[in-house]
Protein backbone atom coordinates (compact mmCIF):
# COMPACT_ATOMS: atom_id res chain seq x y z
CA UNK A 1 0.00 0.00 0.00
CA UNK A 2 1.12 3.30 -0.41
CA UNK A 3 0.38 7.11 0.03
CA UNK A 4 -0.68 9.16 -3.15
CA UNK A 5 -2.89 11.98 -3.56
CA UNK A 6 -6.41 12.55 -5.72
CA UNK A 7 -5.09 14.54 -8.82
CA UNK A 8 -7.68 14.14 -10.88
CA UNK A 9 -11.05 12.37 -12.58
CA UNK A 10 -10.86 9.85 -15.67
CA UNK A 11 -13.97 9.62 -17.66
CA UNK A 12 -14.45 6.60 -20.04
CA UNK A 13 -17.64 5.61 -21.43
CA UNK A 14 -16.62 2.83 -23.17
CA UNK A 15 -15.57 0.34 -20.73
CA UNK A 16 -15.29 -3.45 -20.03
CA UNK A 17 -18.83 -4.35 -18.35
CA UNK A 18 -17.09 -5.12 -14.84
CA UNK A 19 -15.68 -1.70 -14.45
CA UNK A 20 -19.34 -0.32 -15.11
CA UNK A 21 -20.38 2.10 -12.02
CA UNK A 22 -16.70 2.46 -10.83
CA UNK A 23 -15.65 5.67 -10.33
CA UNK A 24 -11.96 6.26 -11.84
CA UNK A 25 -9.19 8.91 -9.97
CA UNK A 26 -5.58 9.94 -11.36
CA UNK A 27 -3.59 9.37 -8.30
CA UNK A 28 0.03 10.67 -7.69
CA UNK A 29 2.31 8.77 -5.08
CA UNK A 30 3.91 10.61 -2.58
CA UNK A 31 6.70 9.88 -0.29
CA UNK A 32 6.49 10.06 3.74
CA UNK A 33 7.51 13.64 3.23
CA UNK A 34 4.67 14.28 1.01
CA UNK A 35 6.09 14.78 -2.27
CA UNK A 36 5.70 13.55 -5.15
CA UNK A 37 7.43 10.28 -6.35
CA UNK A 38 6.84 8.22 -9.62
CA UNK A 39 4.16 8.58 -12.37
CA UNK A 40 0.36 9.39 -11.86
CA UNK A 41 -1.91 6.21 -11.84
CA UNK A 42 -5.55 5.53 -12.63
CA UNK A 43 -7.22 3.78 -9.71
CA UNK A 44 -10.54 3.23 -9.19
CA UNK A 45 -12.27 4.44 -5.83
CA UNK A 46 -13.36 2.11 -3.38
CA UNK A 47 -14.09 4.37 -0.30
CA UNK A 48 -15.14 7.98 -2.23
CA UNK A 49 -12.39 9.62 -2.53
CA UNK A 50 -12.16 13.05 -4.13
CA UNK A 51 -10.20 15.05 -5.70
CA UNK A 52 -7.20 17.09 -3.57
CA UNK A 53 -7.77 14.28 -0.94
CA UNK A 54 -5.10 12.26 0.49
CA UNK A 55 -5.52 8.24 -0.02
CA UNK A 56 -3.68 5.13 0.50
CA UNK A 57 -3.98 2.52 -2.18
CA UNK A 58 -3.16 -0.92 -3.45
CA UNK A 59 -1.88 -2.43 -6.07
CA UNK A 60 -1.95 -5.88 -7.83
CA UNK A 61 -4.84 -8.57 -7.67
CA UNK A 62 -5.24 -7.30 -3.96
CA UNK A 63 -6.67 -3.90 -5.71
CA UNK A 64 -9.63 -6.09 -6.48
CA UNK A 65 -10.94 -7.38 -3.31
CA UNK A 66 -12.93 -4.45 -2.11
CA UNK A 67 -15.20 -5.19 -4.93
CA UNK A 68 -16.60 -8.59 -6.44
CA UNK A 69 -13.19 -10.12 -6.68
CA UNK A 70 -13.38 -12.46 -9.12
CA UNK A 71 -15.20 -9.86 -11.28
CA UNK A 72 -13.03 -6.43 -11.23
CA UNK A 73 -10.07 -6.00 -13.76
CA UNK A 74 -8.75 -2.92 -11.30
CA UNK A 75 -4.73 -2.95 -10.72
CA UNK A 76 -5.01 0.11 -8.58
CA UNK A 77 -7.37 0.68 -5.99
CA UNK A 78 -8.02 3.44 -3.48
CA UNK A 79 -8.91 1.99 -0.29
CA UNK A 80 -8.71 4.78 2.42
CA UNK A 81 -8.38 7.75 3.18
CA UNK A 82 -6.10 10.06 5.69
CA UNK A 83 -7.83 11.93 7.95
CA UNK A 84 -5.71 14.96 7.38
CA UNK A 85 -1.90 15.63 6.55
CA UNK A 86 -1.17 15.74 10.49
CA UNK A 87 -1.73 12.36 10.74
CA UNK A 88 0.83 11.30 8.07
CA UNK A 89 3.60 11.08 11.07
CA UNK A 90 7.39 10.59 10.29
CA UNK B 1 -3.91 1.15 -14.23
CA UNK B 2 -2.00 3.42 -16.73
CA UNK B 3 -2.91 5.31 -19.75
CA UNK B 4 -2.08 4.36 -23.14
CA UNK B 5 -2.40 5.23 -26.72
CA UNK B 6 -2.43 2.25 -29.24
CA UNK B 7 0.09 2.31 -32.12
CA UNK B 8 -1.07 -0.65 -33.59
CA UNK B 9 -2.06 -4.18 -34.34
CA UNK B 10 -0.63 -7.88 -33.91
CA UNK B 11 -1.46 -10.61 -35.79
CA UNK B 12 -1.11 -14.11 -34.52
CA UNK B 13 -2.31 -16.87 -36.45
CA UNK B 14 -1.00 -19.85 -33.94
CA UNK B 15 -1.77 -18.91 -30.17
CA UNK B 16 -2.75 -20.29 -26.89
CA UNK B 17 -6.39 -21.43 -28.07
CA UNK B 18 -7.71 -19.73 -25.09
CA UNK B 19 -6.60 -16.35 -26.96
CA UNK B 20 -8.01 -17.33 -30.40
CA UNK B 21 -10.85 -14.41 -31.45
CA UNK B 22 -9.09 -11.94 -29.09
CA UNK B 23 -8.24 -8.56 -30.83
CA UNK B 24 -4.15 -8.01 -29.28
CA UNK B 25 -2.83 -4.21 -29.72
CA UNK B 26 0.79 -2.35 -29.49
CA UNK B 27 -0.34 0.32 -26.64
CA UNK B 28 2.07 2.80 -25.49
CA UNK B 29 1.90 4.15 -21.99
CA UNK B 30 1.39 7.46 -22.24
CA UNK B 31 1.33 11.16 -19.46
CA UNK B 32 -1.70 12.19 -18.31
CA UNK B 33 -1.24 15.60 -20.08
CA UNK B 34 -1.00 13.28 -23.16
CA UNK B 35 3.11 12.97 -23.51
CA UNK B 36 4.23 9.48 -24.94
CA UNK B 37 6.44 7.90 -22.90
CA UNK B 38 8.62 5.16 -24.00
CA UNK B 39 8.42 1.22 -24.70
CA UNK B 40 5.22 -0.79 -25.24
CA UNK B 41 2.73 -3.57 -24.51
CA UNK B 42 0.69 -6.05 -26.06
CA UNK B 43 -2.76 -6.14 -24.69
CA UNK B 44 -5.83 -7.62 -25.16
CA UNK B 45 -8.75 -5.75 -26.01
CA UNK B 46 -11.94 -6.23 -24.28
CA UNK B 47 -13.59 -2.97 -25.32
CA UNK B 48 -13.11 -2.36 -29.30
CA UNK B 49 -10.81 -0.05 -29.25
CA UNK B 50 -9.42 1.61 -32.43
CA UNK B 51 -6.25 2.88 -33.26
CA UNK B 52 -4.13 6.32 -31.63
CA UNK B 53 -7.41 6.14 -29.22
CA UNK B 54 -6.46 6.77 -25.53
CA UNK B 55 -7.33 3.96 -23.12
CA UNK B 56 -6.69 2.15 -19.66
CA UNK B 57 -4.81 -0.66 -19.69
CA UNK B 58 -4.32 -3.20 -16.40
CA UNK B 59 -1.53 -5.17 -15.79
CA UNK B 60 -0.69 -8.29 -14.03
CA UNK B 61 -3.10 -11.31 -13.03
CA UNK B 62 -5.93 -8.55 -12.54
CA UNK B 63 -6.09 -8.58 -16.25
CA UNK B 64 -8.15 -11.88 -16.52
CA UNK B 65 -10.61 -10.58 -14.15
CA UNK B 66 -12.21 -8.30 -17.27
CA UNK B 67 -15.25 -9.79 -18.79
CA UNK B 68 -14.37 -12.77 -21.41
CA UNK B 69 -10.97 -12.98 -19.88
CA UNK B 70 -11.44 -15.75 -17.12
CA UNK B 71 -8.43 -18.45 -17.39
CA UNK B 72 -7.31 -16.36 -20.50
CA UNK B 73 -3.33 -16.21 -20.55
CA UNK B 74 -2.98 -13.02 -20.71
CA UNK B 75 -1.31 -9.97 -18.08
CA UNK B 76 -2.63 -7.09 -19.71
CA UNK B 77 -5.98 -5.93 -20.94
CA UNK B 78 -7.62 -2.88 -22.65
CA UNK B 79 -10.40 -2.26 -20.63
CA UNK B 80 -11.78 1.24 -21.29
CA UNK B 81 -11.66 3.64 -23.78
CA UNK B 82 -10.63 7.27 -22.19
CA UNK B 83 -13.10 10.09 -23.03
CA UNK B 84 -11.72 12.23 -21.17
CA UNK B 85 -8.73 12.93 -18.27
CA UNK B 86 -8.82 16.30 -15.79
CA UNK B 87 -6.12 16.48 -13.76
CA UNK B 88 -5.59 19.91 -11.59
CA UNK B 89 -2.06 20.40 -10.23
CA UNK B 90 -2.37 20.61 -6.48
Amino acid sequence: MQLARVIGTVVATIKNESLKGRKLLVVQTIDKNLQSIGKPMVAVDAVGAGIGELVFWCRGKEASFPFKREDTPTDCTIIGIVDSEQHVTR
Amino acid sequence: MIIARILGTVVATKKDERLSGKKLLIVRPINVDGSDTTGYVVAVDTVGAGFHERVLVVAGSSARLAQGMKDVPVDAAIVGVIDTVDVKEL
